[in-house]
């Protein structure tokens, strides 16, 4: 088990043939995922990598099964590439794309109410289930298989994270980039329900930062709906005020969205906050242990 | 992206939204024509710098006749003026704004922000105008009204005369209050605004609602779109190594310790500056390379961490992913070659292509000291700029 994708999943890249989708492509299918298809508009019936291209994404889904779909396409377009995605049913919707105007997503988000799509992203770097699928940007091969789910609003701190636990023998169940945008397709507690429901995740580290409310609200669902250990961090202790830190959701704005604020209600609701980024895993370990099931999740 | 009250003003003119009649000033005879051509005897004369907090910090002036329009023109054009949102070395007032003073009745607040709970577009109102909404929120947040929008029909006149009704805007005045809102939400949408805030919104004696103050912010993803308000962008509002890494997509803010950071994403370079911080340190800057950088892009970004003087020492920390380790060690190798590097240098590279990096490091003959995790790295740092 695992959780959103695995092995059988299959996967379509809109925006193939753009020189960033086309090395991910490459590097996801090295790592195994089905890549079963590609959509450029005007570029069907091209291949690519040995992928077919497809003008539209309902061609390519009727071509090739896909149920997933991970968005390459540039800033300019890429609301526009997920409307065309949740209007062909698939499951899920990976965008990696970042700089989308956020008026942009306040309408994708308005189109897909009442829709069975799940869009992740946009400003994040995928989703993996190691040595099954791998749908995104992230660096494969510091990722091993296991039990630790981690869900993060920032790419590189992932990176971070999973190589401290994979180094210390602690592999993953499933890594999910929600991304760092204001407006974003899956937000924390969605992810953490569906880490609880999974009988693989046997523990979770979460990784906030500064700006919104969104880890404060998370925290106060793992005190009352999860019974599985949760660790977190939060970057932006240091960042001043009414300065947006790179992405386009991490500001401190009238008080608001301090790393202070959310580490304190984290830790209210029984959440251990690891102090440095450098410390991510160890707390997660030190966390496991108490839990008694440091044996269960060490998994090389 | 922020512009000026007075810019923001003509953007509102042209939606038909209601503000007084006002002219731009960059000198003090411009300033006495532009009160000349106002059609009242007192005119309101208001220093122009992205900041609020101005009226209390000397920067707006009422002026009776001509010569107090010199005379404030004179006083406050070339003042720094330090509010609490400047900092303590204040900002050089460039620009004036000349203005019709208005017979104010009463002082109200509307504003326009993305609720990040709800995704959707939100407008506040409260009847408490002049304050700042943030002390309303905390002190009396019973006195804040908000009305979400949905995307699809954008602001409904119900949504807008239930915002008039609950701030008390008199019943005589609902219909101009009514136009003004849904101009403002027009304005919000078709500019690709991240703030609209009207502080005060007035209504005045010969029975109008207008805008007094205007704080239009814009949201930089969209200003592809929007070349008519990127052209109102002030460079001397910004900081020169903000600009200067803007223009290679750059995300790049000056802070105020002596450690330079060169960081892959934005989440790793906030905890890089936490990290040094944790360690006793004091960052220079934060400074997110991005994903997609090029060689040159990083021998910029080096160069522009390089030409800040209070920088002691320099950490480099990379975590590829979509960013490639080797990428990043040529561009350091470039910048330095070009540059010279007379001060410590620690780099920290992890991820894709990693080996290859390091190698074009090793190889460089550069005094680089190289270091495997973070926290060994902002250690070392800490320790080389003492």
């Amino acid at each position: 088990m695992s959780v959103y994708i695995n092995k059988d999943t299959k996967v379509i890249v809109q925006g193939i043939t753009g020189s960033t989708a086309l090395f991910h492509t490459k590097q996801m299918l090295e790592y195994g995922t089905q890549i079963v298809g590609g959509v450029t508009p005007k570029k069907g019936g091209t291949e690519v990598e040995g992928v077919p291209v497809f003008n539209t994404v309902e061609e390519a889904v009727e071509e090739t099964g896909a149920t997933a779909s991970v968005v390459y396409v540039p800033a300019a377009f890429a609301a526009d590439a997920i409307m065309e995605a949740v209007d062909a049913e698939l499951d899920l919707v990976i965008c990696i794309t970042e700089h989308i105007p956020v008026i942009d997503m306040v309408k994708v988000k308005r189109y897909m109410e009442g829709k069975k799509t799940r869009l992740v992203g946009p400003n994040c770097p995928g989703v993996i289930t190691p040595e099954e699928c791998k749908i995104g940007i992230m660096p494969g091969y510091i990722h091993k298989k296991g039990h630790i789910g981690v869900v993060s609003r920032s790419g590189t701190l992932t990176y971070e994270a999973v190589h401290q636990l994979s180094e210390a023998g602690i592999g993953q169940s499933t890594a999910v980039g929600i991304g760092g945008d204001p407006v974003n397709g899956t937000d924390f507690i969605d992810v953490l329900q569906a880490f609880q429901d999974d009988p693989d995740t046997y523990g979770v580290i979460m990784i906030g930062e500064i700006g919104g409310t969104a880890e404060e609200e998370a925290a106060q669902f793992v005190k009352d709906n999860m019974d599985k250990p949760v660790v977190g961090f939060i970057g932006g202790r240091t960042a001043p005020p009414g300065k947006r830190m790179g992405h386009a959701g991490a500001i401190i704005s009238g008080g608001k969205g301090t790393a202070e604020e959310k580490i304190k209600v984290m830790n209210e609701c029984g959440i251990q906050v690891a102090e440095t980024p450098a410390v991510m895993g160890e707390t997660l370990i030190n966390v496991l242990k108490e839990n008694n099931i440091y044996d269960k999740c060490k998994t090389h | 992206m922020n512009i000026h009250e007075y810019q923001g003003k003509e953007i509102l003119r042209s939606y038909g939204v209601a503000v007084p009649s006002g002219t731009v000033a960059f000198t003090v005879d411009e300033a006495v024509e532009a009160a000349k051509g106002l059609s009242t005897d007192v005119s309101v004369v208001k220093a122009q710098i992205h900041a609020g907090g101005r009226g209390k910090a000397g920067g707006v002036k009422v002026a009776k006749n001509i010569d107090e329009v010199r005379t404030y023109a004179e006083e406050i054009l070339g003042k720094q003026l330090v509010t609490h949102q400047t900092g303590p070395e204040g900002k050089e007032v460039k620009r004036l704004l000349i203005e019709e003073g208005c017979d104010i009745q009463k002082e109200y607040y509307v504003g326009i922000v993305l609720d990040r709970v709800t995704s959707r577009v939100t407008m506040m109102a409260s009847e408490e105008g002049g304050t700042e909404i943030e002390e309303v929120a905390a002190e009396t947040p019973e006195k804040i009204f908000k009305e979400v929008i949905d995307p699809v029909t954008g602001l409904m006149p119900y949504q807008a005369r239930r915002l008039a009704f609950n701030i008390n805007i008199p019943d005589e005045l609902l219909g101009k209050a009514v136009k003004f809102m849904m101009g403002l939400y027009q304005v919000f949408v078709e500019k690709d605004c991240s703030i609209a805030e009207i502080n005060p919104l007035v209504t005045t004696g010969d029975g109008q609602v207008m805008a007094l103050d205007a704080k239009l912010n814009f949201d930089d993803n969209a200003l592809y779109r929007q070349k008519d308000v990127f052209e109102l962008r002030d460079l001397d509002e910004e900081d020169p190594k903000e600009i200067e890494a803007s223009q290679y997509d750059l995300s790049y803010i000056a802070l105020d310790g002596n450690i330079g950071c060169m960081v892959n994403g934005a989440g790793l370079a906030m905890a890089t500056m936490d990290t040094i911080k944790h360690y006793g340190g004091d960052p220079a800057n934060f400074l997110d390379v991005g994903g997609g950088a090029t060689t040159e892009k990083v021998t910029e970004a080096f160069k522009i961490i390089l030409s800040d003087n209070s920088v002691k020492g320099i950490l480099v920390n990379i975590f590829g992913g979509i960013m490639k380790c080797d990428v990043i060690a040529e561009g350091v190798v470039a910048a330095t070659k070009e540059v010279g590097l007379e001060i410590p240098l620690v780099v920290r590279l992890e991820g894709t292509n990693v080996e290859q990096g390091k190698k074009i490091l090793d190889e460089s003959g550069l005094n680089i000291v190289a270091s495997e995790s973070m926290a060994e790295a902002a250690q070392k740092i800490v320790e080389l700029v003492k």
